[in-house]
């Protein structure tokens, strides 16, 4: 056994390494996302009918398109992925030049709205 | 707002609103524990061992058993209702990620400064940043094992407030206790909505 900390010299690679392949590798070292940039809640959602050539598209990109199938914010996609959001926008919006997906903005709300924040609490009180 | 599902025959998926909450403060002050302990899903992070480097930039004076800091952001949910969801993002730490706080902090609705009584200090910067962009934010004073408690009085003097910003404390290992936090939050803003001029 050796102590919890024991990798944290950076010796030591198992899963909370994290994946081998650098995140941004998988966006050929792009940091940005192509065109209008969206919310980080913004919602993803897989054009119907759109025929996706699987040749030009990386195995996470067709995980987003099967995961956009209903609208989901892109914050999730990242997090149902295991990516940083960062490297989600990228994907999605490489995604969205090729016409698969469409990103709206997430319902807007007013945020000094006191019933919202009144739903706020009490949901939060009740977790 | 209408979405199209993706089965023909199927009924559109209800959007639920969205709100965005950001978890604030200095570097080891508890981010990432207090997201970890309230989110429904894993707690999504991208932490980077410290280089040679960013160790210099990242002062590890009074924080023992960290050798890692999150430079990406962590990130959490809780789905208080079908229709009500709340997204957690911890705020990047490091001065040098600043660039992304703006948007970060757009259309949210407040903030959780997290705060640690040996580096006060460190949570200034976020304090400064919240009560310049006039958005509602809590102080959660984070109660390290082991570590001297200061009576909140005394701690809200050391931290100048400016506004009236509740000052809390918390174990942020605890969900009771960061689900207090988020709710102090929420109340917060809500008596700020209410004592705001129309208009305004």
């Amino acid at each position: 056994m050796f102590p919890p900390d024991g990798y944290a010299d950076g010796q030591w690679v198992d899963e909370d390494a994290g994946p081998v392949v650098r995140p941004y590798a998988l966006t050929g070292g792009r940091t940005r996302p192509v065109g209008e940039s969206f919310d980080l809640l913004a919602l993803v959602c897989a054009v119907r009918g759109a025929i996706p050539d699987v040749t030009q598209l990386e195995p996470e990109q067709l995980t987003v398109l099967r995961k956009c199938r209903v609208p989901i914010p892109a914050a999730d996609l990242a997090s149902d992925l295991d990516l940083p959001l960062g490297v989600v926008r990228i994907l999605v919006s490489d995604l969205r030049e090729r016409g698969l997906v469409t990103v709206h903005g997430p319902v807007a709300v007013r945020l000094a709205d006191p019933q919202l924040l009144k739903d706020v609490a009490d949901g939060l009180r009740r977790i | 707002m209408a979405y199209d599902a993706s089965e023909p025959g199927l009924p559109a998926a209800p959007v639920p609103v969205t709100i965005k909450i950001l978890i604030a403060g200095g570097f080891g002050a508890g981010k990432t524990t207090l997201v970890g302990s309230v989110s429904e899903i894993r707690p999504l992070r991208t932490e980077e061992a410290l280089s040679e480097r960013s160790t210099m930039v990242d002062s590890l004076r009074g924080v023992e058993r960290k050798s890692t800091t999150t430079v990406a952001m962590d990130f959490g949910r809780i789905t208080v209702r079908d229709d009500l969801v709340i997204y957690l993002f911890g705020t990047p730490g490091q001065q040098r990620f600043w660039f992304m706080w703006d948007e970060l902090a757009f259309g949210a609705l407040g903030a959780v400064v997290m705060a640690d009584t040996r580096r006060l200090a460190d949570c200034f910067p976020s304090v400064d940043y919240f009560e310049r962009n006039d958005m509602p934010f809590v102080v959660a004073v984070n109660c390290f094992e082991g570590v001297r408690r200061y009576p909140l009085d005394a701690v809200r003097r050391a931290l100048q407030l400016s506004s009236n910003s509740p000052v809390v404390l918390c174990d942020a290992r605890r969900h009771d206790s960061s689900r207090d936090v988020l709710v102090a939050l929420a109340e917060h803003a809500l008596l700020r909505s209410s004592r705001a001029p129309a208009g305004v």
